[in-house]
């Protein structure tokens, strides 16, 4: 297993200065992936739970979707896919040997992270100065069909977008690393693990889109 | 693969980092996210959840494969990943038999 782990090692990253110290690139990117996949089966639950719920209320989940605004969803939707092209930037820069590059590319991602989270506060508050949020007067009005529609828009959105906070404080700690030294055009892998998970938050929201905001 | 190359190491990293496909790959998710509002616009039943979900399907295989780089990588990763989404599929399938058919 050892013998695996030090061919993959040199398969796999550009390090080829550290001859003697101990590192499995190889290994990190696996130990990332079997994160996300537990993360993939926490949001497919909540899928799962959507397809009941919109099987059983079908016209409430259209009139619910009505009250979202679509092009706040696709600006998001937009804004999050940019952010992850900037993140991938980061690396291939990095991997490039051009940190500056790799820098400036990285605060971008979370510069638009930061625009994802703003974006979604005006949605959020203008849902909540209309009465329409959790225990909200106008919503315990609303039939039961729409009341789930948005008891499971505010808990997968807001699953999604503590997600977006965690990404934030994850690509800010790279950062840091980067420009510390630690993390280098020699050892870039941590920075490739942060921007799975930052790709992983893009990849839910794909889903989060259509299934919320497309509902006419 | 010897142990005793130092340099090699670099070359072995054989899908080189570029910029270019990724910008691609990201015109071509921007494209799919308006095609996907547009479709939505046009009353096709039951089918625009069909349509969206199918447009939402290739958009999370471009990002896997590119941004999340996939398709570079180890058969193991692969193996992994299609049996998660599996176990997804047989979950969502099961609880789809009961919901539909209740």
């Amino acid at each position: 297993m050892s013998n695996n782990a030090n061919t993959h090692i040199l398969e796999h990253t550009d390090s080829h200065s550290s001859g003697h110290v101990h590192r499995d690139d190889y290994g990190s990117k696996m130990g990332m992936w079997l994160f996300l996949f537990t993360e993939l089966l926490l949001f497919g639950g909540l899928f799962v739970l959507y397809m009941a719920y919109r099987t059983e209320y079908f016209t409430f989940f259209q009139l619910g979707a009505k009250e979202l605004k679509i092009w706040m969803g696709a600006l998001n939707t937009i804004v999050l896919l940019t952010s992850s092209l900037t993140m991938v930037l980061s690396i291939v820069a990095l991997q490039r040997g051009n940190i500056k590059g790799s820098i400036a590319w990285l605060i971008s991602t979370i510069g638009f992270a930061f625009g994802f989270l703003i974006i979604k506060y005006f949605e959020w508050s203008d849902k909540f100065h209309h009465g329409i949020m959790p225990g909200g007067e106008e919503l315990l009005n609303m039939p039961q069909g729409v009341k789930v529609f948005f008891g499971l828009y505010y808990s997968m959105t807001g699953l999604h977008g503590l997600h977006v906070i965690i990404g934030i404080g994850l690509l800010t700690f790279m950062l840091i690393r980067i420009l510390l030294g630690k993390v280098t055009p020699d050892k870039f892998v941590p920075l490739e693990n942060a921007g799975l998970y930052w790709h992983l938050v893009d990849l839910i929201w794909i889903f989060l889109f259509p299934l919320f905001y497309l509902l006419h | 693969m010897a142990e005793h190359h130092s340099n090699d190491g670099r070359i072995a990293h054989a899908h080189a980092p570029s910029y270019g496909i990724n910008i691609m790959i990201w015109l071509i998710l921007i494209s799919l996210t308006v095609l996907t509002v547009a479709i939505a616009g046009i009353d096709l039943g039951r089918l625009t959840l069909v349509a969206a979900l199918l447009i939402a399907a290739i958009k999370s295989a471009f990002v896997i494969n590119y941004f999340m780089h996939i398709k570079f990588e180890d058969l193991l990763f692969k193996v992994f990943l299609w049996l998660v989404l599996l176990v997804l599929l047989i979950i969502l399938v099961l609880t789809a038999f009961d919901v539909f058919y209740r």
